[in-house]
């Protein structure tokens, strides 16, 4: 049956009826779809919903701790914290690092060599986290950021504190320097304890007590907005939120004074050397100088790499801690510990007289050891051996003893060992012995010690290698007649948390016993000899002090070129010359400082180390400071107190 | 006796005040659903828009003149409409087609026209001349619909809504895809035909897929899953259910939303302003919206059914229709059931001149249903 083509109003009204209760009944379900969907999320879902609202819009920022400060044993600050303007930037917000970076590097903000560590160092962190990029800015380098900051979302400059050494230098073999956190320290070190940090020490006290220096960073949660900005409050949303103070680190206290390091370097000049000054009743480190030295500000402030290659690759390297890392021979300083070797093993007498005729030779040898004063020194007893730096008497003795008896001898008076000093990086020296020298060489004939080398031994040269720290150590315990007192640098640690100051005890080892303790007295007479007779080798140097001393002088024959191959010809000369030393203590009848000095090449110990020696117990003992100022500043930097 | 004086006084205040729209060709009760939305519209934007006055006084003045152009239609005779509704479909796709030209001169998306003192998308015409055609053109036939009608009403379908799909916007070309549709349907399609298209339909969408845009693409994928890239394309869809969600059933309170007010949520006073209304004011502010919105789509159908003829009947069904697809594809998109396509909330998202089509929708609707008792 054809269907009629004719409009049907009827029809039509009743098929427009249905239709629009059915679409209406569609919209109804899609409605109550939705309805279901929004229950889903607001009510069933809602905890989960709310954590990610929450995770949204709080940042939770770093807050660095305040570095403890280090004071001299006097209060004088050696390292504080300054105000710095750091470039930081956060990974997550930027949207091209590789570039941001090249585009900063352009602009000179940053060091172009440096790119392919910093994009490391950027990557190695969480993208969260602020990462500085430069430790401190001048205004110029502000202002050149400043205005096209716009350019570089994510990056910001940002008031820091920055560590910061007013005294330039000064003491920088002790003190070391902090210096940006790289990738590789990021590997070893507890993120959240450093979080908005950018430093941490490299070497010497900053790296040994970091522990102690760094204290903790806290945190702040911030209202932030979808671009990341911190922001006071948006529309109805104000903050209420968790602020976590950090800690501060612990201040340091050093045995070091200050103006007595001052006093050291200046007298070390422009020598490569090194001075050690302890107090021989507790082992408190007052000088702990090595010269050249450098400006740790400028590890603080991050150090360019051409700054960097200039003192790394400087001839004089003038960041090699002579003091705990140089050995040397020691030369005829060593006499003295000899002498108290020849008592004690009861080899000699001290009154024992032994002719000099300015030339030695081993029984059934015609090779002779020749005295450093052609003609001899007559006949001598030990003090005036000692004073007078016999050496044909020392190679006797040497020869006496054997190099068994000198090696257990001298390392209890701390040759052969690290001295224990409170900063990582001592070197142990060489006490030689016959089993040293077997286990030392390869080739059978190499491996028996001769007793040529033995006698050599008896006045400092050979195979005996010693550091500075070490020559001042032994003669500590000399000074104080066989107590034997850990070298120290800190000697108080103020706790952040209570700012209460906690006094660290010296740390005593194990006393130096001898069988007759009077021998203690024979070599200090022997040494108060050295400065005070008429023909001792340090008289003219240490004369007319209204305290007595007791020292030693040396002078080191230099065999070899040192490690460092790269020579200019006309520092050959220089560098092959000996080195000068000399070991001290005063007032000999209750002694306060022990020294060390030990010059590189400076020649002569009684013309030029023992000079150097007499400065700083003029300073300390007497207060008499040398003109024209007592401490040499750099000039950029401010004087405290 | 005192109450039940004043009960009636108010009901005859009520009344005379609805005697008085009527002159005017106006539906109390329709207007009202539309104030309260403009009402609570404009409440929410307030706070979407970050307290933005100037912001929020433009879409007043959009309001207002969307206003206008609804009470002036209204009074229009729906025949005069009728009549017009094929001239203003040549004049929209004729305008769609200029738009397409010069969009391919000046490269990229371009929706608009800019007139110098207004910037008018002739897609937006569309959205009403091409139910309005449909209408007319089974305004004298009769029902079911023709195999050639239908062809017909396809083409008048298609050619628009092709021209919108390519600018691209597809939010809109689904609209008026929609509106085209729905007078179709409404006009009585036999139900085998629409089965049959529907399985077609869903047959086409891997056909469909081949031709979309990568965003489009994008969009779907997104939805299905939108952690895939959190601070991508996906970063839309999780912003705004981590605003609803967090919302929880009385909301954050007003101006208090940190989804909405710290700005973690895209479009919050346009295409995502659901979210704001879900985060501040909770499921009760949302049920209360849907709420609303479902008693004006049902006095709008209701009408419509009142209409006196055929192209009453399925234009202004088409028009309330079209109103609940805005609504249901923006809150489902916004709610993270449907795909991200750019359809704003009806009478709340800011801007566009989509207030200005809905009313004028609504305008033409009230001069449909005002105008049937003088022929009757």
């Amino acid at each position: 049956m054809a269907r009629l083509r004719v409009k049907n109003a009827v029809l039509e009204q009743r098929v427009f009826l249905h239709r629009t209760a059915f679409a209406a009944s569609i919209v109804g379900l899609l409605l109550g779809a939705i309805l279901i969907r929004l229950v889903w999320l607001q009510v069933v879902q809602y905890d989960y919903y709310t954590a990610l609202s929450q995770g949204n819009r709080v940042r939770i920022d770093p807050l660095p701790a305040d570095r403890g400060i280090i004071v001299d044993r006097h209060g004088t600050v050696l390292a504080d914290n300054t105000p710095a303007y750091q470039l930081e930037i956060t990974r997550e917000r930027v949207p091209d690092l590789k570039d941001s970076l090249h585009r900063l590097a352009d602009l000179r903000l940053i060091n172009a060599d440096t790119l392919e560590a910093v994009y490391r160092l950027v990557r190695a962190s969480p993208s969260f986290r602020s990462v500085p990029l430069r430790l401190s800015m001048n205004d110029e380098e502000i202002g050149r950021f400043a205005v096209r900051q716009h350019q570089f979302p994510g990056v910001e400059i940002r008031a820091r504190l920055a560590r910061h050494y007013p005294n330039g230098a000064l003491g920088v073999h002790a003190l070391g320097y902090v210096g940006a956190l790289t990738d590789r320290d990021l590997e070893r070190i507890d993120r959240n304890i450093y979080a908005g940090t950018s430093i941490i020490g490299k070497i010497g006290l900053e790296a040994a007590y970091e522990q102690q220096l760094r204290g903790s960073s806290g945190y702040q949660q911030l209202l932030v907005n979808a671009e990341g900005r911190s922001v006071e409050h948006a529309g109805g949303v104000a903050h209420s939120l968790d602020h976590h103070a950090p800690q501060a680190g612990n201040d340091l206290a050093l045995a070091i004074d200050a103006k007595l390091q001052a006093v050291a370097e200046q007298a070390l000049g422009n020598h490569r050397g090194a001075i050690i000054a302890l107090d021989p009743r507790s082992g408190d480190v007052l000088v702990l100088a090595s010269t050249p030295t450098f400006d740790p500000n400028l590890f603080t402030r991050g150090i360019s790499t051409r700054d960097y290659r200039l003192l790394a690759d400087s001839l004089d390297r003038p960041m090699f801690n002579r003091a705990l890392r140089g050995t040397y021979p020691p030369g005829s300083t060593v006499k003295p510990f000899m002498a108290l070797a020849g008592l004690e093993y009861g080899v000699i007498d001290p009154g024992y007289r032994r002719p000099c005729p300015g030339w030695f030779h081993l029984p059934g040898s015609t090779h002779r050891y020749r005295d450093w004063k052609k003609e001899g020194h007559g006949s001598a007893d030990m003090r005036e051996a000692i004073a007078t730096s016999c050496d044909v008497y020392f190679y006797a003795l040497a020869d006496l003893l054997g190099i068994q008896r000198i090696h257990d001898s001298m390392t209890h008076l701390g040759f052969g060992s690290r001295s224990g000093i409170d900063i990582p990086g001592e070197q142990a020296g060489l006490m030689p012995s016959p089993a040293w020298k077997r286990k030392a060489y390869k080739r059978p004939q190499d491996r028996i010690w001769f007793p040529g080398e033995t006698v050599i031994v008896g006045i400092g040269q050979g195979y005996l290698l010693t550091t500075p720290m070490q020559l001042a150590h032994a003669t500590a315990i000399v000074a104080a007649k066989g107590r034997n007192f850990t070298p120290r640098l800190v000697t108080g640690i103020r706790d952040a948390a209570t700012a209460r100051w906690r006094k660290l005890p010296p740390v005593e080892g194990e006393r130096v016993h001898l069988k007759d303790e009077g021998n203690w007295d024979v070599i200090t007479e022997g040494m108060i000899m050295v400065t005070s007779s008429p023909r001792g080798t340090a008289f003219g140097a240490i004369r007319g002090t209204p305290y007595t001393v007791a020292g030693k002088t040396g002078t080191a024959q230099v065999f070899s070129i040192a490690q460092n191959a790269k020579y200019h010809e006309a520092d050959v000369a220089e560098r092959l010359r000996d080195h000068a030393l000399f070991v001290a203590f005063a007032p000999a009848e209750a002694p306060q400082l022990a020294i060390a000095v030990m010059v590189e090449n400076g020649g002569h110990g009684a013309s030029v180390a023992a000079p150097m020696a007499r400065a700083i117990f003029d300073a300390y003992l007497l207060g008499k400071f040398p003109t024209p100022k007592p401490m040499p500043l750099p000039p950029s930097t401010p004087q405290k107190d | 006796m005192y109450e039940d004086w004043q009960f009636s006084r108010t009901q005859r205040a009520f009344s005379s005040s609805g005697e008085w729209l009527k002159r005017f060709h106006l539906d109390s009760l329709l207007l009202t659903g539309i104030g309260l939305l403009m009402l609570y519209g404009l409440f929410v934007l307030y706070s979407a828009a970050g307290e933005n006055v100037r912001l929020w006084q433009g879409q007043i003045v959009r309001f207002v003149l969307a206003l206008g152009i609804m009470v002036i239609l209204a009074q229009v005779p729906p025949q005069w409409i009728r009549r017009v509704s094929p001239a203003l479909y040549v004049i929209g796709v004729g305008l769609l087609v200029l738009v397409a030209v010069l969009g391919d001169i000046g490269k990229g998306a371009q929706r608009w026209l800019d007139l110098g003192f207004i910037r008018f998308q002739p897609s937006e015409l569309m959205k009403l001349a091409v139910p309005l055609t449909c209408a007319w053109w089974l305004h004298e036939r009769p029902i079911p619909p023709s195999v050639r009608d239908l062809g017909i009403l396809l083409l008048i379908i298609g050619v628009p809504a092709g021209l919108i799909a390519e600018q691209p916007d597809l939010g809109t070309a689904i609209l008026v895809s929609a509106a085209g549709v729905f007078v179709v349907l409404l006009g009585g399609l036999p139900w085998r035909i629409i089965a049959t298209s529907t399985g077609l339909l869903a047959m086409a969408v891997p056909v469909g897929w081949h031709f979309m845009h990568d965003y489009q693409r994008q969009r779907v994928m997104t939805l299905l899953d939108p952690m895939q890239d959190p601070l991508g394309a996906g970063y839309h869809i999780i912003q705004s259910q981590i605003a609803i969600g967090s919302g929880g059933v009385f909301g954050k309170g007003w101006t208090n939303g940190s989804q909405a007010q710290l700005e973690f949520l895209p479009e919050r006073s346009t295409d995502f302003i659901f979210a704001v209304v879900g985060e501040e004011l909770g499921l009760l502010g949302q049920a209360l919206l849907l709420i609303l919105y479902a008693c004006v789509i049902g006095r709008a159908l209701f009408m419509a059914l009142d209409a006196r003829d055929t192209f009453g009947r399925l234009a202004g069904g088409s028009i309330a229709l079209t109103f609940a697809v805005y609504v249901v594809v923006n809150a489902g998109m916004v709610s993270g059931i449907l795909p991200v396509v750019g359809v704003p909330l009806p009478l709340f998202s800011y801007g566009g001149t989509s207030a200005v089509t809905l009313l004028a929708g609504f305008g033409i609707l009230l001069s449909i249903y005002s105008h049937r008792k003088l022929v009757r």
